[in-house]
């Protein structure tokens, strides 16, 4: 049986982590599965956990009036799910569901927020691979605010 | 005296004059989406296959309106039509979605470089569209897919603003059931009955199956997203020689007489519209042209 570290230094966030990391991250993980449709976490609730995808589909989404939930962001097998457990005030700004049924892997964000703290090490790589996935998001959301398929005369 | 070439000699000597629009007749046309639409000609003058590569252009006249340049968009391989897919966005396009069937038009052409199918045999194709980019790619794909045993693995990637503006949407499903063809599609925004991919194109990439160091890709969008593609298959180990582009300029004359189309030192209409990117890379960052 496939160990949960095995599990974890198998997927791209994780992957070249020290074993002494890679064991103080397995000690806040989890194995998570979510069902078809199933809500993940909401906007304005405390961002405790974030999400290392192993199989299946995520939406990011956000609620708007009159528009209802407007999916702006999927996600799917080796990409990573939430930083808000990172940053105070520790509050999802979206809301996450599952498109398809999806195994993930949760890691505790407080755990390692504490464990980050103790191990400057293992806080500095945590926020190299996180500034690194909010780089390509912030680099995707600006050409996608281009609206570059408008159309024009 | 002229004398009018007879069909034998426009089909064994190509067309006519490049500057002469020849009479086609609309079979059909169909709507894809809200503003795009794709329409099938037949000759008028008894030409019974129109031979083109894939990713040129022709040059469609509306009587009394104007001239536009439009890829083909239909199977270099079907005889007897001509297959165009147009976005309606300026008077001449949006005066050819109005024509009805049995309506005549102008066509010069076809122009311009093709996609490089052949150089792609034995190694893995990537195709990466980017909205009405998917209409100049949609021959290369008949092509790669009439022979397909000639190649290795095939991606499609294909961007576009809303589910609702996704072309070929019945194609994409057949080709999709072929199992020999990845195809990946992403939307730029959706709501919450789309259970597809939603995010920019260039996302995709790092989905798509391919060897770096033996794939041809071939891109096609607006100029943004082209230069942000590069840069990610780039990323993804590829090498500038191995990647195709289809540019876009104002194209007139579409024989490179005019020099409405100029891009740097070359013509797009005649020189491109597809160039291999390292030969255009140290124009591509030049703002001013």
């Amino acid at each position: 049986m496939e160990t949960l570290q095995r599990i974890l230094a198998d997927h791209p966030f994780a992957r070249g982590l020290s074993d002494k990391h890679l064991e103080l991250l397995t000690g806040c993980a989890s194995n998570v599965r979510f069902e078809a449709g199933q809500e993940v976490f909401r906007e304005g609730e405390e961002a405790n956990e974030f999400y290392l995808i192993r199989e299946g589909k995520m939406s990011v989404e956000l609620f708007a009036p009159e528009r209802g939930s407007v999916n702006i962001l999927t996600l799917g097998e080796g990409d990573v799910l939430g930083w808000s457990w990172l940053v105070p005030p520790y509050r999802w700004r979206f809301d996450a569901r599952a498109i398809e049924p999806t195994r993930a892997i949760a890691l505790d964000g407080k755990c390692l927020r504490e464990k980050a703290e103790r191990d400057s090490e293992l806080g500095y790589e945590l926020l190299k691979r996180m500034a690194h996935i909010m780089e390509e998001r912030l680099h995707a959301t600006r050409l996608q605010l281009l609206n570059v398929y408008e159309a024009h005369s | 005296m002229f004398m009018k070439p007879t069909v034998e000699e426009q089909t064994v000597h190509g067309s006519l004059h490049p500057m002469v629009p020849q009479p086609w007749c609309v079979r059909r046309l169909r709507w894809e989406t809200e503003d795009t639409f794709t329409f099938e000609l037949t000759s008028e003058n008894g030409l019974t296959k129109f031979c083109f590569l894939p990713g040129q252009f022709n040059m469609l006249y509306v009587f009394g309106i104007g001239e536009v340049p439009i890829s083909i968009s239909g199977a270099p391989a079907k005889a007897g039509s001509l297959v165009h897919t147009v976005r309606a966005v300026g008077a001449a396009t949006r005066a050819l979605g109005s024509l009805k069937r049995g309506a005549h038009l102008g066509v010069r052409g076809p122009f311009g470089s093709s996609w490089p199918v052949e150089e792609a045999t034995g190694k893995d194709v990537v195709i990466v569209a980017g909205g009405i980019g998917l209409a100049p790619l949609r021959p290369v794909i008949y092509e790669v897919l009439a022979k397909r045993q000639r190649f290795g693995r095939v991606c499609l990637l294909y961007g576009t603003r809303t589910p609702d503006d996704i072309l070929y949407i019945k194609e994409l499903e057949k080709w999709r059931e072929r199992g020999d063809l990845q195809i990946l599609v992403t939307v730029d925004r959706a709501g919450q009955n789309w259970t597809g991919n939603v995010g920019v194109v260039t996302t995709l990439l790092a989905k798509a199956q391919f060897d770096p160091d033996n794939t041809v890709a071939m891109v096609c969008g607006p100029e943004v997203m082209m230069r942000f593609t590069i840069r990610e298959l780039q990323s993804r180990g590829m090498g500038v020689n191995d990647i195709y582009i289809s540019m876009e300029r104002n194209m007139k004359c579409a024989v490179g007489f005019c020099g409405h189309c100029q891009y740097g030192p070359t013509f797009i209409c005649k020189d491109g519209p597809i160039f291999r990117y390292d030969r255009i890379q140290h124009l591509f960052a030049i703002r001013e042209i």
